[in-house]
């Protein structure tokens, strides 16, 4: 196992630097005068203003060169700072950081203890009523946008209810954890609502593969209750790839977040970004996406390990 | 029963319920967004300020919005242009993506090693967040959000191109087609695309879904297609601020949406269900 960890950290150091690389280069895509951009075009800059800046800031050097300094700076923990704020973009995505993070979490919460429930239950009442029901509510899970269904949960509540989830400010969980679930239950229900789905699916599929299985005959042969077989055999192989999916599509939250965000107004990191490409604050802008795309390759890495834990197959590859 | 009807696949593509409701869905999607300049009711940008935010009714089916355009038929324009995207985007993603992980998977050697790794690279990120930045670095408009779509999707049609054709290269056809002294570009595009094609089919359709959404997403956050032209992403968005008077603006584009991606999604699970044997699933024994 130690042996396996370790060769899955070594394999993280060329994805980090390839992430940043792409980051890099896809900042480089934006048109127009990078000086301008950096500062906004209200201001008119002389030529030599401009040129001053540019050496200021690097950009007489190649792209290479400009990378390179770039990534010393950014593993120091310098990405930077906010045009728009003044402030560091390193300290602003730390502040931001929590509540995306409660966000996913709740909402991979959510998507588990709805979709296994619902997706074991289609499986054990195939072809039933409550099978039909459970995948009708997959289906649209996966067709429903959730800046779509975040839009009429604020409606309905506002409308109905008179309570406007996304009145006041924020209130972190170590402050008010009762005010701060009440702010992040509607934002975790809209982004868990599509992986729900996908985990209802798997589990049922899983199931039902395992249900077919010989030694589940075996089982069955042998005057093993069908609940007994389900419970003793089957749940826990059928676990396994919804385990997996758990794992893989656990990263796609912090995408989703994003939009969430918007949709409730939720100061995470995903509204930063946003606010980031309106204003067109580059540094926050790139220091952010690549954060993300960290934290996507860290979450992977913990999904691969617990996956390893739970299937001793993986490790001797 | 002629001899097209009689391929296996249609057949049992007709046999299957989700697929059939897929295609019905996607057919009429298609039928609108084909024809939306003759079958919509008023035009997509026509304002009519003396119409705005009428609730539906029998003049404007889904009602009109704030500059009292007909709701109705700015949907079926936004078909038009949602579908224009997903096209145009899959069939770059699909194409390229195929064509790549081809030469790849044939090639072998370290070709193969850089282009996987590149390929790894891509899945490092989440798919919104990669499409939302090249989206953002590029600029909103249709072409830059086919040009993120696109790029983001490309790498999934090349690891399961790629899967294929190392699992054809080892066959006995292959070997028996060089044997006959078949050259490689002969072999690549004769023998081996043609065979490594049907697994990429079940994630088309799954790509044409995922197209739409994000398509929807990039337009709702502004980093899409460019109003007053119709999205329903964007429709979505203006509806914000008008909910509590017009909640049917909300309503709406939603809905749209969502049949959409709901037909790719069946058609998908039909398509699944016939190419991935490891799925059929034989009746439980209850």
């Amino acid at each position: 196992m130690r042996n396996y960890v370790f060769k899955r950290l070594l394999t993280l150091i060329p994805t980090l630097l390839g992430i940043s690389v792409i980051v890099f280069l896809v900042m480089r895509l934006i048109p127009g005068d990078t000086i301008s951009a950096m500062i906004g075009t209200q201001f008119k800059l002389t030529e030599a203003q401009a040129e001053a800046m540019r050496r200021y800031y690097g950009l007489d050097k190649s792209l290479p060169e400009q990378y390179g300094l770039w990534l010393s700076a950014a593993v120091q923990g310098d990405l930077g700072y906010s045009v728009r704020t003044g402030q560091p973009v390193l300290s602003e995505i730390i502040r931001r950081y929590p509540l995306t993070m409660e966000l996913a979490l709740v909402a991979m919460a959510i998507a588990v203890a709805v979709g296994i429930p619902v997706g074991l239950v289609s499986a054990i009442q195939r072809d039933t009523v409550l099978d039909y029901a459970g995948r009708l509510f997959a289906l649209a899970g996966l067709a429903i946008p959730g800046f779509w269904m975040g839009t009429l949960i604020i409606y309905g509540l506002s409308v109905y209810l008179h309570i406007l989830p996304n009145s006041g400010a924020y209130v972190e969980f170590a402050i008010d954890p009762a005010e701060n679930l009440k702010q992040i239950i509607f934002p975790a229900l809209t982004l868990g609502l599509a992986f729900s789905a996908a985990v209802m699916r798997t589990t049922r599929s899983a199931l039902l593969e395992e249900l077919n299985k010989d030694y589940a005959r075996t089982a069955r042969a042998k005057g093993h209750t069908e609940r007994g077989v389900i419970l003793r055999h089957c749940l826990k192989n059928a676990l396994i790839p919804v385990i997996t999916l758990i794992g893989l599509e656990a990263g796609y939250l912090l995408g989703g977040a994003i939009i969430v965000e918007e949709v409730f107004a939720l100061p995470g990191l995903g509204r930063l970004l946003l606010n980031g490409i309106n204003q067109r604050d580059y540094a926050l802008v790139q220091g952010v996406i690549l954060f993300i795309a960290f934290s996507f390759v860290v979450v992977n890495l913990l999904a691969d390990l617990a996956y390893a834990v739970i299937n001793p197959r993986v490790r001797y590859e | 029963m002629n001899k097209s009807a009689g391929s296996p696949f249609l057949r049992r593509l007709g046999r299957s319920p989700s697929a059939v409701a897929g295609l019905i869905i996607i057919t009429f999607y298609v039928v609108v967004a084909l024809f939306a300049t003759w079958l919509a009711p008023y035009s997509a940008a026509g304002q009519n300020p003396k119409d705005r935010l009428q609730s539906p009714n029998s003049r404007y089916w889904v009602g009109t919005d704030e500059f009292g355009r007909d709701i109705f038929s700015r949907l079926m324009f936004g078909a038009t242009n949602s579908l224009t995207v997903a096209l145009i985007s899959v069939s770059l993603a699909f194409a390229g993506g195929t064509l790549i992980g081809t030469i790849s998977g044939y090639v072998g050697g370290w070709t193969d090693n850089v282009i996987m790794r590149l390929v790894d690279l891509m899945f490092a990120f989440p798919a919104l967040l990669l499409a939302l930045a090249i989206a953002a670095a590029l600029g909103p408009g249709l072409r830059n959000t086919v040009i993120a779509i696109a790029v983001v999707y490309l790498p999934i049609f090349a690891r399961v191109a790629r899967g294929s054709v190392l699992l054809l290269k080892g066959l006995e056809f292959v070997e028996a087609s060089r044997s006959l002294g078949v050259g490689h570009v002969r072999m690549i595009f004769r023998h081996i695309l043609p065979n490594a094609i049907a697994p990429s089919l079940v994630q088309l359709s799954l790509a044409f879904s995922w197209a739409i959404l994000t398509e929807a997403a990039l337009s709702f956050l502004g980093l899409g297609t460019i109003p007053p032209n119709p999205s329903w992403g964007s429709m979505l968005s203006d509806s914000r601020t008008m909910m509590e008077l017009a909640p049917w603006m909300a309503v709406a584009p939603g809905l749209a949406i969502m049949f959409c991606v709901l037909g790719f999604n069946l058609l998908g699970d039909g398509v699944r269900d016939i190419l991935d044997p490891h799925l059929h699933l034989g009746k439980t024994p209850q």
